[in-house]
């Protein structure tokens, strides 16, 4: 077994006094999906931003290939995982090319200008994200589903191994879901990365997650293999709310009764 | 993202501005010098040119040069720290707390050294104040900072009005001058000289990473900013510059602002350039202010201070009608 990309060892974390995860646990290969599901206010998006090393937990160990997190400089770090926050809120104005450069940021050093190497990784982003036309636009001239395709532009010029997405598939309709589910899935296949996703939606969960990790908002918590892990009682719990599950083929799917 | 090409070329032609505008308020002035005054040992020009060039205009130009830099160079950063286009040098309430500290000096009557003494001492407090209250329990919020100082400036303001109220009328129009800001008592152009190349070696290493702070707090530390640090650290350096600026010159209006908000326009957000741009453009253009203030009614020399601010609201205004609302 080779050193995995991210270990987690016994991490508990707390927010506002609350306990959203106790004593969690898990590894993460190059190549794996980890989907995080949980009602609104479970601690998805802390337990996220936890796991990239940007908020503080009580108890435990991150490590990024083997290196406990708190041991990275910030630099390090930011140059083998990737976070895709929740919310985008432009205050200047800029290019989408040069919004899309920033992710180059932790690869340059102090004085390093943005190079060709810099702006073609850039623009494949782009062209990735179905951008590549309006790289000249000002960011904030974007509609909202545009400018989550520039975040997860800026995200794939950052090039990381580990990709942490908060709710990815906020904004964009379905041929931007499904495209950006399908090019980080791609990405996975490829042993690229490992992509660790706060999902809604259970459905896409069962078809884009190796591994799902189920957060119900005490501080317990479940993970293991997605089809196996996501049950109909299982998700009436985490929910509160009763489903129902339906088959055609190989394909399941859950329905909110 | 401008090349590293264009920046070079944008900022000479920057530079040579700067050395016209400081030519300028050289050469301008009721006594007529000539080239060879600025070299006294040389044996050209008349002994009392060169008296006049060297211990006048000299120090005057640079201390308005260095101001004027000072203050874009300021306000920028408080532009990129509050993520905010609309802030400038004194939205944390250093020249309120500047105002304070020189007015009392001036009611006791003490002399000049004691007035740039006391400036410096309340912009300080005032900036320590902000700083505190701003990084108190909690996460550090722009909100939380730019109310913090919009309170403490209107805190000094009050006090203001309260000393000139009792002040007597002696020593109100030194006051007034000193509040609208005024270079004719700069005094030696050194400190703030000094403290501007300090400020742009301490703020030019880190450009790149206000580039990303400007996109947001989280999404800098994301992309591996010590965003804490680098919060703390250009607030402190940019009360500093302005603390330095308001005991040279008083609370010179407006260029803090509009400078780096021209500049933006003119060339983007990019702080690798934007930063010396607007340095070389706020010390120009304070420059050939003070030179039209101490020259257009002379020998009445008008305040520098509300000069830049008649130049600069309707600059402004128009700025913010063109481009819809918002810049």
């Amino acid at each position: 077994m080779t050193t995995p990309l991210l270990a987690v060892r016994n991490l508990s974390v707390s927010i506002g006094g609350r306990r959203i995860v106790d004593r969690l646990s898990l590894d993460l290969q190059l190549g794996e999906r980890l989907a995080i599901l949980g009602r609104n206010g479970a601690g998805k998006t802390t337990l996220l931003h936890t796991l990239a090393g940007l908020h503080s937990h009580d108890a435990g160990v991150i490590s990024l290939e083997g290196t406990p997190i708190a041991a990275l400089g910030e630099r390090e770090t930011a140059q083998l995982r990737g976070l895709l926050a929740q919310h985008q809120r432009d205050a200047f104005p800029a290019t989408v090319l040069e919004t899309a450069l920033v992710g180059r940021h932790p690869h340059l050093r102090r004085w390093q200008w943005e190079g060709a190497r810099d702006e073609r990784i850039a623009r494949e982003a782009l062209a990735a994200m179905q951008l590549a036309d309006l790289a000249t636009r000002d960011v904030r001239s974007l509609s909202g589903g545009e400018r989550q395709r520039l975040a997860i532009a800026t995200l794939l010029a950052q090039q990381p191994r580990l990709c942490l997405l908060d709710e990815p598939l906020a904004h964009l309709d379905l041929n931007h879901q499904m495209a950006v589910l399908e090019l980080f899935s791609g990405m996975a296949r490829d042993r690229t990365v490992a992509v660790i996703t706060v999902l809604h939606d259970v459905n896409l969960a069962l078809r884009y997650a190796d591994r799902v990790l189920l957060l119900f908002g005490d501080g317990s918590w479940r993970g293991g293999p997605t089809a196996e892990t996501l049950t109909t009682e299982v998700l009436t719990t985490l929910y509160g709310h009763p489903l129902h599950e339906l088959r055609t083929g190989d394909q399941r799917y859950f329905l909110p009764q | 993202m401008p090349s590293r090409r264009r920046a070079f070329l944008v900022l000479s032609l920057l530079s040579l501005l700067a050395l016209g505008s400081l030519s300028l308020a050289l050469a301008t002035g009721s006594v007529a010098v000539s080239l060879a005054d600025m070299f006294p040992g040389t044996g050209g020009g008349s002994s009392l040119a060169s008296q006049v060039l060297i211990e006048l205009r000299l120090p005057r130009a640079l201390a308005a040069f260095a101001c004027g830099g000072l203050l874009a160079l300021a306000g920028a950063l408080m532009q990129v720290l509050l993520r905010n286009p609309l802030a400038d040098p004194y939205v944390l309430g250093v020249s309120g707390g500047a105002a304070v500290g020189a007015l009392l000096a001036m009611l006791f009557g003490l002399p000049l050294m004691l007035v740039d003494g006391g400036a410096f001492g309340g912009a300080l407090a005032a900036t320590l104040l902000v700083f505190a209250l701003g990084h108190g329990e909690g996460a550090w919020t722009a909100t939380r900072t730019l109310l913090t100082g919009v309170i403490v400036a209107a805190g000094c303001s009050a006090v203001v009005a309260l000393i000139l109220a009792v002040a007597p009328e002696a020593q109100l129009r030194g006051m007034l001058f000193w509040l609208l800001g005024d270079l004719g008592h700069a005094g030696t152009p050194k400190a703030a000289v000094v403290t501007l190349a300090l400020t742009l070696a301490l703020a030019l290493p880190f450009a790149r990473d206000l580039n990303v702070l400007a996109r947001g707090g989280m999404a800098a530390r994301a992309l591996g900013v010590p965003v804490a640090r680098l919060r703390a650290g250009i607030q402190v350096v940019a009360s500093l510059a302005t603390a330095v600026a308001v005991t040279t010159a008083g609370s010179i209006g407006f260029v803090g602002l509009v400078v780096p908000h021209l500049t933006r326009l003119a060339m983007g957000n990019d702080q690798r350039l934007l930063l010396p741009a607007a340095t070389l453009a706020g010390g120009t253009l304070l420059t050939l202010a003070d030179t039209v203030a101490r020259s257009i009614a002379a020998p009445t020399e008008l305040p520098v201070g509300a000069l830049t601010a008649v130049i600069g609201v309707p600059i402004f205004l128009f700025l913010l009608t063109r481009r819809g609302g918002l810049p």
